[in-house]
């Protein structure tokens, strides 16, 4: 990475210097490109240190495990992230996605109903809060700030606010079966994750969500459809807390309407992690995958090591804002 | 009034033959009870350099937005290369062969020179995925720029780490390189330095002289006399005056643009 005066200037202007040295040294290597990737290592290092079962086989697949809902969720959140948005009703969509497996099952309708169902009710409110933020011409935070409420809402209608015990062997499957040493769960993550960079770096979409969030009113001159892009965004983060509500209860074996509601702040914690930039135009797959692992690596080795639950949000508090502050020095 | 009217001071000029590749008649645009344009006409001859000059609220700007397709005019209607066209967004703008060099250049940081490039006409594979053909964008861009003999390191590199002059350069070559029939350029040079409004300018004569169609938009009158063929001058939503470039001095477009002299076309209505 060269540094022409010029940049150097321009990156002045965005981040105001907090350390000369410490700033020059952070833009003038590639390091901040893999920061996320050495914190990753960082956690494994000082955890297997700490603890002898940290990184063990079985404790590995457990934060695969317990990373996949996650990940799925944060990639539907990178790609409105990207676009300079914000989708803040993934977690209650995950919870209005999950009951609508419990109401397949009250009503005798099936699993594999439930599953289509739950699926079909996040892209319907993702497509809610596109067409919202697009014709209704409001800001994102405003537009899901008020489906995070409509969604969960409409979760604790449909259940009555009761969860609904879930015994599928499909579900089950999915939830504790593996293929050879990954468990099945990771692998959809995984798949999810594939098709999700597919999507993002090889495909038109892909491009025009990076221009829309790099430039908003150069991207309408030039006549892309801003307004059927965005819904699209908001529709693939909707499909995808979907398919993480599906996943969600298939762990816990039942359909709950009050879970699923850190999402929200964990997803936007692995997107920012990952290097996602919040001004929009920047941001890659693998970056919030790999930041989901680390925030579920940190939650797990806190665990192991005996950290009382109530300190482990504020230590994955301040991981998200050293690194979203780090980040300011990246050009 | 009708178009012919409106050019009327015109008709003594030898150009009166020449094929225009743009002619704008009698347009008008409101914006609710406010009058951005009051009858405005005014045309671009094929293969010359057009320029509109005017005051901030001119209607300049509104004008530009018209002819890329971003607003509609109230009435009146536009003439591109023999056809008369509606323009309903941007897109459709470029489709017919209006491309525009905008004031904020439209250029993505953090995209290469070749997405940059092809934004909003990308090749792709077709399908519901539309995967897009990298190589070739790539391949085609490098011949795109190598044509218009613009120097740029390198076609893979983000537009970010380009110079002022360089980003120039690239909005020109998409505004031209895609075989426009016509480009709109609204104030190129405004945020360059003066080496680089340099090179941009030569840049402009080339492709001048290589028998491009401009619209120019420019508050700089010694550019807006070194590089076109013909002036339209504006003042409060209208068209006050006309002039060959040959044919006038920057004193006289002050004096036209400020209204100390009297408006000669376009206020009769």
């Amino acid at each position: 990475m060269t540094k022409p005066d010029s940049q150097t200037g321009e990156a002045n202007v965005a981040a105001p210097p907090v350390s000369g040295q410490l700033a020059r040294f952070a833009r003038s290597s590639k390091l901040l490109d893999w920061a996320i990737v050495l914190a990753l290592l960082a956690v494994m290092v000082v955890g297997g240190i700490a603890s002898p079962h940290f990184l063990t086989v079985a404790n590995i697949t457990s934060i695969l495990v317990a990373s996949s809902i996650l990940i799925v969720v944060a990639i539907g959140q990178t790609f409105i992230i990207i676009t300079a948005g914000i989708d803040l009703s993934v977690g209650s969509l995950v919870q209005v996605s999950s009951v609508m497996i419990g109401v397949a099952v009250t009503y005798k309708l099936g699993v594999p109903a439930g599953i289509l169902m739950a699926i079909l009710m996040g892209t319907l409110f993702g497509v809610l809060n596109g067409v919202v933020v697009s014709k209704g011409k409001i800001s994102d935070f405003i537009a899901t700030l008020g489906m995070l409420s409509i969604a969960s809402g409409t979760a604790l209608v449909l259940s009555n606010g009761r969860p609904v015990s879930v015994i599928s062997p499909l579900l089950t499957s999915l939830a504790s079966g593996s293929i050879g040493p990954f468990p099945n769960i990771a692998l959809l993550a995984a798949t999810v994750a594939i098709i999700g960079h597919i999507v993002l770096f090889h495909t038109q979409f892909g491009t025009h969500l990076f221009a829309i969030g790099g430039n908003h009113e150069g991207s309408r001159n030039l006549g892309l459809k801003v307004g059927r892009i965005k819904v699209a965004a908001f529709a693939i983060s909707g499909l995808l807390a979907g398919i993480a509500g599906i996943m969600l209860t298939a762990r816990i074996g039942s359909a709950e309407p009050a879970t699923g509601s850190s999402y929200l702040l964990n997803s936007i914690a692995a997107s920012v992690l990952g290097g996602t930039s919040l001004f929009g135009g920047r941001g890659t797959i693998l970056g919030p995958v790999i930041g989901a692992l680390v925030l579920m690596a940190l939650l797990n080795l806190m665990t192991l090591l005996g950290v009382g639950v109530f300190y482990q949000p504020i230590v994955t508090g301040s991981v998200v804002i050293i690194f979203a502050i780090a980040y300011r020095f990246q050009k | 009034m009708t178009p012919a009217l409106s050019t009327a001071p015109e008709a003594s000029a030898p150009a009166a033959a020449a094929r225009k590749m743009l002619e704008v008649r009698n347009v008008r645009k409101h914006f609710g009870p406010v009058v951005a344009l009051d009858g405005v006409s005014i045309s671009v001859e094929a293969g010359k350099v057009a320029a509109i000059v005017g005051d901030n609220g001119a209607g300049k700007s509104t004008l530009v937005k018209i002819l890329t397709g971003v607003h509609q005019p109230t009435s009146g209607e536009l003439v591109f290369d023999g056809q008369r066209v509606v323009l309903h967004d941007p897109d459709e703008a470029r489709r017919i062969g209006v491309e525009t060099l905008f004031q904020d250049l439209a250029i993505v940081d953090d995209l290469t020179i070749w997405q940059n490039l092809f934004l909003g006409r990308e090749l792709t594979w077709g399908g519901p995925l539309r995967l897009t053909r990298k190589r070739a964008m790539a391949e085609q861009a490098r011949q795109m720029l190598s044509g218009l003999q613009i120097n740029i390191p390198s076609i893979e590199a983000r537009v970010r780490r380009l110079s002022g002059g360089q980003r120039q350069a690239v909005a020109i070559s998409r505004a031209v390189g895609w075989n426009a029939k016509l480009t709109i350029m609204d104030e190129p040079t405004a945020a360059l330095g003066v080496k680089e409004r340099t090179e941009v300018e030569n840049l402009i004569e080339r492709l001048r002289d290589q028998g491009r169609t401009f619209l120019l938009i420019s508050h700089n009158f010694d550019q807006v006399m070194r590089l076109s063929n013909e002036i339209w001058i504006m003042r409060n939503g209208r068209v006050v005056g006309h002039r060959r470039t040959s044919e006038t001095s920057g004193d006289e477009l002050v004096a036209l643009i400020t209204g100390a002299k009297s408006a000669e076309i376009g206020i009769r209505t």
